[in-house]
């Protein structure tokens, strides 16, 4: 039946005819293929290439790599590896033209083959094709193209570097999956796939155990959030009869608005998205996850994979905004995400991590976004932030780099991640300094750059969900929106502070070792002045109607063009919306309209980064080796609020201690106790009973004998 | 066109008899031979034995749920034991699963088997024949011969090449199948007196043994004694003790055909004898309830003792226990998905474990140690080896992709339609199967390759990878095109429960006979509503029901 | 009619039972054994004057298996002599625990 659905999708069904008839696939299918071939052909490379150098390490070795320039090793993988996420966006890119000229009302469901069919459970191995699937895809090939090239630059010295391709390709092709799978089950598919490819990246440099730990603490903290998505498509199925996209969405406004059952499907889901998008409580893995190569950071931990639960909830906007709750619980756990983290992040000196608390808490207005139903809102923060975020850790990587070579020159083993170590650093990299600064501005909310329009857009959303009519709970939508205001102010704070860390004031990285910084090759600043680029316009194509005829919309130049091209992914969503919560409000809790709060966030945001500037900028930083270790609430700070610490008090602790009590106690004490007791018990019975073999045939004959006797008294009488 | 080619030659009329007997002449051939090239003549003729059975596939009917392939000749008339032959959608795959994995195994023991190989191999090749003997027996008598034949050559196998404690190991395997099954014995003797009476003549036939009626007490107590044999089998918590000691002695060939296909024997006679036979006594909430708390207990119990193993071998053997748990749940949720995701799950964890198995077996007879401590960061000296586990651990964890999720999802899914929270809590094992399989793969495999011994690990070797081949390609075959399986079992299994529901429709509490007489059962409990209706049941608000569009 | 032979066979036979019980002689056992088996034939011939030929048919067998017994029996007393050069029973408790 859903095959059919399918095949009627695909050649335009009833319905849709007339407007589905205009948009021609340009093989879709080799999108998604393309990575997995690229995946195949690096991991034979890698396998090669692994062989050769445990064969090195056999002889007691290491497979010598400083040949001179660029390793033959590397070659194929340099090419396989860009080329094919080349051609997959170049693909993509066709199809998004094609789409742009169609507009076409229905998804695009293209069926490969029968995934699995139980007769009353069928799934088919199918690609969708709509406007959300589209932007997702653009990200995923165009971010993921830059970042294939940033990294041939910098895994250049890496004795992994086919299997880092591999894995990378690998990457991307769950993460099509993911964004282009027309069911549930698919999805699930990718974000596994997706999972374990993060897993794989993290501990990419497995020899060292940190690093090693952090890949599998993302791979497990990850699957309690799937086990949320494997329930909440359980209660699909049993509910619908199918996970397939379109025959949910379809079936799902037979729900009751605010059931309890639609509300745990939303809330379920959000569990799977919690974990996938580091959000409260399941975000510990992410900071961790910066032990992977800092290009992976920006392509997983930034750009993409964690962007997925935020690609989820939007894809079910129908049922979560048929569940209020959910959707509460959604925009609640998002702002909480996004000021917590972003406190954290006020007291990183690893630049990494400082990104890494960054995109936790960007995450968080992402879904504060989704959760009040501004779903394109939601979808634009993700993109923009995919620019701007991809940036900062291709920067971060760039500055990595350059340190690291410069520690490495004179053998040093300092840290360097550590923001404390560098300063100064516009000098020796300028492109970086200058694309960073970009970066910072977009994620800092200041206008005109991407971040602006995309965060000032969910804040806004916010405010005006809390004030519809009939919103659930108005009060609530206050709160949220005044602390994701905060949060704002913490980003701009944290970002400058990073920034004039890094590149400002005297350098501290050493006397010696300052004369190797330098500015990263070509192939990596190419992709940081793109990026940058885009971080700058990326916010323009999605400007609000009240803030585009102002003096903020950049004129007549843009308007609401994602919103619109998003619609027939959300119009149902809104459709229930509306219906049940009336209009939204037009102006803030306190007053102000759109455009005003836009204004007042902006010049906000600029004099927060003024401020932090000359305050970072005036205090004496040293050097990590000599730094004092800090008290008080700043430590709480830089320890995370010791967060890592209490789960693994409260929760990994526990589970270790109970399941060596299983082993020891229940299963060798009890369970084979008892087994052993009773092959004791017979040895004993059949020691004693064995007395009675004396060996003498006298004595056997005599029982005998007193037997028969025995037997024939008593059959006598 | 295979089809007319395996119609041409008569396959359905011999194959069956032929997967049998072929492997006991095989065990001539292998005691014929010399020592030195009994292995190889042992492996070819697997090998063989093997290619016959890929026949199957075709020559199955997938729209046929009876039994296929159906031969009979009598056996011990007096008594109606018959040697009949034949297979379904259920057996199908365990038949194949047994010659393949009987001659993987076989070819992945030439390094580890020093001594009497001659003896090893044939027994190994009467442990096929013994196995494909119970998965293809349709005479209860013949299924218990051949169900208790397995147990002899397991027993020598661990006994005499297995490791230190095999004398311990062996016995404790062979006491305590051994007692479960005597109680299945009687069992069978019992519905065979009951048919005897009430057909007039004697048989064993499982069809006729299917039309005796029982009443719902009797059901229930031939029911624990069937279930006591094949749970300990399977094995199904708390019956399980056994299992983590035959596989840590027994040698890695044993392993193999023991996780792969001897587990699979318990949980096929759920299928084959527990549902069909007593459908009362197995829709029985009490029941129901009893075996899914300890198919849970099962997953997640064994789970985090799996985790705390020092001992690489016996982690892998207790998350077999784990695994099994998965099949039960889906069996006794009762529906098309949970069982057919048991029985794939039966397939993939036979691939998958028995894959690990031999990994194992590979790094002991590098290492000749098992302590997950010893090892660490073999994956700069063995890339290859270091390649393949983690594709097998993954696909053990049931990741997409893989068979392992096809299996674990399906059942999951069947276990939710009836019994929603079981199959939640079930679903928990996703994380911890993580939490036992991944800090393993890093001791062993990352980290710090920090002892001098580990550094002189060789990589797979030709012979390992032709090993190791054919099993991952099937791990990533069946976890993206499981459907050609699951048509093939879905006749049968729909049969299965048909004859389950049928067995108490509500309002019935008698069913007729084919001679016309009645026969009262006990009225079993409604069946759950696939949806709970009070979850859907809010009051709606005023604007509640959406329109479409 | 026939007490008389059953008389003399259960006399012969509880002689030969005495005889088995007491002495530790193995020969002097094997005797009595054999003094057994010929009271139970006597009794079998004598019976078969009441219920027909089976009787003395089933004496020809215990014959048989009589003297099958008397060979193998007398060849293991033989070859457990010239081991441990005493035929008398109390010393052969090798088959015990």
């Amino acid at each position: 039946m859903h095959a059919s659905l399918a095949a009627v999708l695909v050649q335009g069904g009833q319905a849709t005819a007339e407007a589905a008839g205009h948009f021609e696939p340009f093989y879709p299918g080799l999108i998604i293929l393309l990575p997995l071939i690229g995946f195949l052909l690096n991991g034979v490379l890698a396998l090669r290439h692994g062989v050769a150098s445990a064969t090195a390490v056999r002889g007691g070795g290491e497979l010598d790599l400083d040949t001179g320039g660029r390793p033959a090793t590397h070659t194929l993988p340099s090419l396989i590896g860009p080329g094919v996420m080349l051609l997959a966006f170049l693909l993509t890119v066709v199809n998004f033209t094609r789409m742009l000229g169609a507009h076409i009302e229905e998804p695009v469901v293209i069926s490969y083959w029968t995934w699995m069919a139980t007769g009353t459970f069928t799934v088919d191995a199918a690609i969708q094709l709509d406007q959300l699937s589209m932007i997702m895809m653009m990200v995923v090939t165009g971010v993921g193209f830059l970042i294939h090239v940033f990294s041939v630059g910098y895994m250049k010295a890496d004795s992994g570097y086919p299997r880092y391709f591999a894995y990378l390709n690998l990457f991307v092709f769950f993460m099509l999956t993911l964004v282009m799978g027309s069911s549930y089950a698919l999805m699930f598919v990718g974000w596994e796939g997706v999972g374990l490819c993060s897993y794989l990246l993290i501990g990419f440099w497995f020899s060292d155990k940190e690093k090693a730990d952090a890949g599998k603490k993302a791979f497990i903290v990850n699957r309690i959030g799937d086990v949320g998505f494997l329930v909440a498509m359980f209660l699909l199925y049993v509910t619908f009869g199918t996970v397939d996209f379109v025959a949910v969405f379809h079936d799902a406004e037979t729900l009751a608005y605010g059931g309890s059952l639609v509300t745990a499907i939303a809330l379920f889901f959000f569990l799977g998205a919690a974990g996938k998008s580091a959000q409260i409580p399941l975000y510990v893995w992410l900071p961790d996850a910066m032990a992977g190569p800092t290009p992976v950071s920006a392509l997983i931990h930034a750009a993409t994979m964690v962007t997925a639960g935020v690609n989820l909830v939007a894809r079910s906007s129908v049922l979560f905004a048929l569940a209020p709750v959910a959707g509460a619980t959604v925009a609640g756990v998002g702002v909480l995400t996004a000021l917590f983290a972003a406190t954290i992040a006020l007291k990183q000196n690893d630049i990494k991590k400082v990104l890494a608390y960054s995109t936790v808490s960007q995450l968080g207005y992402m879904f504060v976004g989704v959760g009040v139903g501004a779903y394109s809102a939601g979808v634009f923060h993700l993109m923009t932030h995919a620019f701007f975020k991809a940036l900062l850790f291709l920067g971060a990587g760039a500055v990595i780099h350059s340190m690291h070579e410069a520690y490495h020159s004179t053998h040093s083993h300092e840290d360097a991640q550590d923001m404390r170590n560098m300063g100064g650093l516009k000098a020796h990299m300028p492109i970086t300094w200058v694309t960073m600064w970009i970066a910072t501005f977009a994620i800092a909310g200041i206008w005109p750059f991407a971040g602006f329009f995309s965060k000032d857009e969910i804040i806004w959303q916010t405010a005006a969900f809390g004030g519809a009519t009939h919103a659930p709970y108005p009060m609530l939508y206050t709160v949220y929106w005044v602390i994701a205001l905060a949060a704002a102010m913490l980003t701009a704070f944290y970002m400058t502070r990073m920034m004039v860390m890094t590149f400002h004031g005297t350098n501290r990285t050493g006397e010696e070792e300052s004369k190797h910084l330098h500015e990263a090759p070509v192939v990596m600043w190419a992709p940081l002045a793109v990026l940058a680029t885009l971080s700058v316009v990326g916010g323009w194509i999605n400007v609000p109607e009240s803030i585009r005829e102002s003096f903020l919309g950049l004129g007549p130049l843009t308007s609401e063009w994602l919103h619109h091209w998003l619609e027939p992914i959300t119009a149902q969503a809104t459709h229930i919306q509306a219906a049940n919560l009336g209009e939204l409000s037009h102006s803030a809790p306190v007053g102000g309209g759109e455009f005003m709060w836009a204004l007042i966030s902006t010049v906000l945001a600029i004099a927060v980064v003024a401020t932090t500037f000359r305050m970072v900028g005036q205090k004496e930083i040293v050097p990590a080796a000599q730094d004092v270790e800090l008290t008080g609430f700043a430590k709480v700070l830089y320890n995370k609020w010791y967060v890592d610490e209490f789960y693994d008090r409260v929760i990994v602790e526990p589970i270790l201690r109970t399941s060596r009590f299983f082993w020891k106690v229940i299963d060798a004490g009890i369970i084979d106790g008892v087994v052993n007791g009773v092959g004791w018990t017979a040895r004993g019975v059949g020691f004693v009973i064995s007395m009675f073999q004396t060996g003498s045939v006298n004595t056997y004959a005599f029982i005998l004998t007193v037997g028969v006797l025995v037997i024939l008294g008593v059959s006598i009488f | 066109m295979i089809n007319s080619m395996l119609e041409s030659i008569g396959y359905t009329g011999w194959i069956l008899h032929a997967l049998i007997w072929m492997p006991i002449l095989g065990m001539g051939l292998v005691l014929w031979a010399e020592e030195e090239t009994a292995k190889h003549v042992a492996f070819w003729w697997s090998a063989v034995v093997f290619v016959l059975s890929l026949g199957l596939w075709w020559a199955f009917d997938p729209s046929e749920a009876g039994m296929q392939m159906v031969s009979q000749t009598s056996w011990i008339a007096s008594w109606g034991v018959s040697y009949s032959l034949g297979i379904d959608g259920i057996s199908l795959f365990m038949v194949m699963l047994t010659t393949f994995s009987s001659s993987i195994a076989i070819l992945g023991s030439f390094n580890y088997i020093k001594v009497r190989p001659r003896a090893f191999y044939s027994l190994m090749l009467l442990l096929e024949a013994g196995v494909v003997g119970v998965f293809s027996a349709t005479d209860v008598f013949l299924f218990y011969v051949f169900f208790e034949l397995t147990l002899v050559p397991m027993y020598f196998i661990v006994g005499v090449w297995g490791g230190e404690r095999r004398i311990y190991a062996a016995i404790k395997f062979f006491l305590y199948t051994a007692f479960g099954s005597l109680l299945m014995l009687v069992g069978i003797l019992y519905l065979f007196y009951k048919a005897k009476t009430l057909l007039g003549f004697p048989t064993f036939a499982y069809a006729d043994l299917l039309q005796v009626p029982l009443t719902g007490t009797e059901q229930l107590w031939l029911f624990a004694a069937f279930a006591l044999a094949f749970s300990v089998k399977v094995p199904v918590f708390p019956f399980h003790t056994w299992l983590p000691d035959a596989h840590v002695e027994a040698p890695t060939p044993g392993s193999v055909i023991l996780a792969a296909v001897l587990l699979k024997m318990g949980t096929y006679g759920f299928l084959r004898f527990l549902l069909p036979l007593f459908p009362v006594a197995a829709q029985h909430p009490t029941v129901v309830t009893t075996m899914l708390v300890l198919a849970v207990i099962g997953i997640l119990y064994t789970a985090w003792v799996a985790a705390v193993q020092p001992d690489a071998k016996k982690l892998v053997a207790y998350t077999s226990v784990a695994h099994m748990g998965f099949v039960v749940l889906g069996i006794f949720a009762l529906t098309v998905n949970g069982l057919q995701g048991g029985l794939v799950v039966m397939i993939s964890h036979g691939i998958s474990t028995g894959a690990l198995f031999l990994l194992l077996g590979m790094l002991y007879e590098r290492r000749h140690t098992r302590q997950i401590a010893d090892f660490g960061g073999i994956a700069r000296v063995a890339p290859l080896l270091t390649s393949a586990f983690v594709l097998t651990a993954l696909a053990s964890i049931g990741l997409p992709g893989t068979s392992g999720f096809v299996g674990e999802f399906l059942a999951l899914l069947g276990a939710f339609e009836t019994h929603r929270v079981f199959a939640v809590i079930a679903s928990l094992g996703v994380i911890f199967a993580a939490y036992y399989m991944l800090p393993m793969v890093q001791k062993v495999f990352f980290n710090a390759l920090d002892k001098p011994e580990n550094r002189e690990i060789e990589d797979l070797s030709r012979r390992e990878m032709v090993i190791l081949a054919p099993l991952c390609a099937l791990m990533i075959w069946i976890g993206w095109n499981p459907t050609p399986i699951l048509t093939r079992m879905e006749p049968t299994v729909r049969a299965v429960l048909e004859r389950v529901e049928a067995a108490a429709p509500s309002g019935q509490t008698s069913i007729t006979l084919e001679d016309g007489s009645q026969v009262v059962i006990a009225p079993a409990d409604a069946q759950a509503p696939l949806v709970d209706p009070e979850l859907n049941d809010d009051p709606p608000d005023d604007a509640a029901v959406i329109d479409g569009e | 009619m026939i007490t008389p032979a059953l008389v003399l066979s259960a006399v012969l036979f509880v002689i030969g039972t005495l005889g088995v019980l007491v002495r530790r002689n193995a020969i002097i056992m094997f005797l009595c054994i054999e003094l057994q088996l010929n009271a139970v034939n006597l009794a079998f011939v004598a019976f078969s004057r009441l219920h027909g030929i089976e009787g003395q048919i089933f004496v020809f067998f215990v014959m048989t298996v009589a003297a099958a017994e008397a060979a193998v029996g007398l060849a293991i007393i033989i070859s457990i002599f010239r081991h441990y050069e005493t035929v008398n029973v109390d010393n052969f408790k090798l088959l015990r625990w």
